[in-house]
């Protein structure tokens, strides 16, 4: 493998010039070789003849050819024809691929018109957005046919199936939800202590431990990590069910891919929901606890003595009427996009991502939307 | 680039591509248990097996991806499960691969797919980057409108066309395909073995193609390799007609074998 790399040297000859190409013309000699040949210029009185003699060449690949093509194209440009003599027969096969390659017509990057593409960009949005919100409109009144469907008659419920998910979605989803709930109190107690210390009211942490995370945190927590770890797998799910075709089979096969699939993740999910939110606000209140004792050195006892003052019936209950709620829009999100995966693998994760995202945002809303109703209802 | 210092075992010049005893195993499952192939310097050599037999799995270890149990392969005469990284980089870009669905970038154009391999491992100058990208997809038989288009844009045959021009952008030695002409029409699979063919012909190539199409083998291939029971079983397409063991003599014998082999002779 000891190549001698490429070269070109031309003899004079009367009224011909022979240039002759000889040792490696191939990828590892490019570089070099496209530097020295735009350097080569004919005189001032060019000689009549210019042959391009390849008898000598050792090896050759395409972007040799591509070169020596390039070479005689542009010589024959500046009005200096060339004649290729001598082509080793090893050669021929690829010189005559690739120069016929050389001939197809060049690409053309279509013109840019930016005001043009931009209008024309707004116009595909809104379409895009209008046939969205039609199709959401249709898959919401899908789901609700399907539900009221499987309440009229309950042997249509795939029982299996609701307590497959049940136990994904709900008991399986305890341990994380617990040690992230436990922390939030930690960490809730602790930034209170610290300020209702300087008040000398350090009691008060268990107000503020009570009321925060029975109305608003504990069922957000689990919202949000409801929404991450079920919600983006119900997309995945239905998404690669989608991607392999399985959504079209059940539909040969006369099945509802709503009522087998959707419907029993949504019951699944509005089941186990308020369960986890309860399970969250314990495990929090429990957190906040146990920081009240080490740094205030407030017992079990007190905790929940003074638990009692400030909360009421309704305060405990404001999570579990959000939870349903909220299991409804992350299930009914994450099928739906699931639904809209097309085709290829890229677009489940995508579909994934974006369920996520809408389904938190969703659940902020309408966390708002549940405190503005509460204060009115003086709940 | 350059393969020069490279540490290289004596081996016949014209085989560009030895396996010797390769054991695969995947959990408690092998797939190969002492295989043997010798791919010759500018042949077609088609290596066909039952569904699950690891045909994919071969081509695999050839080129680097999965490290076997044991056994030795060694490419254009450098064993690969002793290269340091570096230099097994070197010699893949001297094996171009085209997987079953062209592989393509889904984020690049087809111009920025086939230019891939040239920018990052050549110092070319950018416009004869260009060049040689819109001769090699001119070569592949793509439409030179396609080179600006999105994988997503291009049909199943186009795709694998587009994936043909990346695997022979460095100009590589030998060319590995896995599964030329699954998913194609029988047109769109008989160019396809005519444009393997003739660029074989013209660049000079060693093609090694896991197939299962009767038609690719009886057209283009020079060999056939049958992995049979975890081992290779080596020969002409007329020398496996004359085996006894049952799977060739069905695979070849059979209605579809027939009427390939037919229309050949």
């Amino acid at each position: 493998m000891t190549a001698e790399p490429g070269w070109l040297k031309s003899v004079c000859d009367g009224g011909t010039l022979l240039l002759a190409a000889g040792g490696c013309w191939n990828l590892s000699a490019a570089s070099t070789l496209s530097t020295a040949l735009a350097a080569v210029t004919l005189g001032p009185t060019p000689p009549g003849r210019i042959k391009l003699d390849l008898g000598r060449l050792e090896a050759l690949d395409t972007v040799g050819a591509l070169l020596l093509r390039q070479f005689r194209d542009r010589l024959t440009r500046q009005g200096h024809p060339v004649a290729v003599v001598n082509v080793r027969s090893e050669h021929i096969a690829l010189l005559d691929a690739v120069w016929r390659a050389v001939d197809a017509p060049p690409v053309q990057a279509p013109e840019r018109r930016p005001l043009r593409e931009w209008v024309e960009q707004v116009g595909r949005g809104s379409i895009k957005a209008l046939h969205g919100s039609y199709a959401l409109i249709s898959y919401f009144g899908l789901v609700i046919a399907a539900l009221v469907r499987v309440l009229i008659h309950p042997r249509r419920l795939r029982t299996t199936a609701l307590v497959y998910h049940m136990d994904h979605t709900g008991l399986r989803c305890l341990p994380i939800l617990g040690l992230l709930s436990f922390l939030i109190g930690v960490v809730l107690a602790y930034q209170g202590a610290e300020q209702l210390r300087r008040l000398a009211a350090e009691i008060y942490v268990v107000n503020l431990l009570g009321l925060s995370i029975l109305r608003e945190i504990g069922i957000l927590i689990t919202a949000i990590i409801v929404a991450g770890r079920s919600g983006s797998a119900f997309t995945a799910q239905i998404g690669t069910m989608k991607v392999n075709q399985e959504i079209d089979a059940m539909r040969t096969l006369g099945l509802d891919p709503i009522e087998m699939l959707v419907v029993p993740r949504i019951l699944a999910l509005m089941l186990v929901m308020p369960l986890l939110a309860f399970f969250a606000n314990m495990v929090a209140l429990l957190g906040g606890a146990t920081m009240s004792y080490i740094l205030l050195d407030i017992n079990f006892y007190q905790f929940v003595n003074q638990m009692r003052i400030p909360i009421d019936f309704w305060d405990a209950m404001v999570a579990m009427i959000k939870a349903p709620v909220f299991a409804l829009v992350i299930a009914m999100v994450g099928c739906y996009e699931g639904l809209l995966v097309s085709g290829s693998a890229e677009s489940v994760g995508l579909r994934t991502t974006k369920s996520v995202v809408e389904s938190i945002f969703l659940v902020i809303v309408l966390n708002a939307f549940f405190s503005i109703l509460f204060q009115l209802l003086h709940i | 680039m350059r393969m020069d210092n490279l540490p290289s075992f004596i081996v016949a010049p014209d085989i560009v591509l030895q396996v010797r005893g390769l054991v695969t195993r995947f959990g408690g499952h092998t797939v190969h248990e002492g295989a043997d192939l010798d791919v010759l310097r500018g042949e077609v050599l088609g290596v066909v097996g039952a569904s699950g037999s690891g045909k994919s799995v071969l081509l695999k270890a050839v080129v680097g991806l999965i490290r076997p149990i044991a056994g030795h392969i060694r490419v254009l005469g450098h064993e690969l499960g002793i290269l340091s990284d570096t230099r097994r980089i070197a010699l893949q870009s001297r094996c171009g691969v085209l997987f079953q669905d062209g592989a393509l970038f889904s984020s690049l154009t087809v111009a920025q797919n086939v230019a891939v391999p040239l920018v990052e491992h050549t110092e070319l100058s950018r416009p004869l980057i260009d060049e040689i990208v819109r001769v090699k997809i001119a070569m592949v038989g793509l439409p030179a409108d396609a080179a600006l288009k999105y994988p997503a844009e291009l049909s199943g045959g186009m795709r694998k066309r587009a994936g043909l021009a990346r695997a022979l952008a460095l100009d590589p030695e030998i060319l590995l395909l896995d599964e030329p002409t699954a998913g194609l029409d029988p047109i769109g699979a008989a160019a396809f073995d005519e444009l393997i063919g003739s660029l074989q012909q013209g660049l000079g190539l060693t093609v090694f193609m896991v197939t299962h199409d009767l038609d690719s083998l009886a057209a283009i291939c020079d060999r056939i390799a049958v992995l049979l029971d975890r081992k290779l079983l080596v020969g002409t397409l007329d020398s496996l007609r004359q085996e006894t063991n049952p799977w060739i003599r069905d695979y070849f014998g059979g209605p579809r074998g027939r009427a390939a082999f037919h229309s050949r002779s």
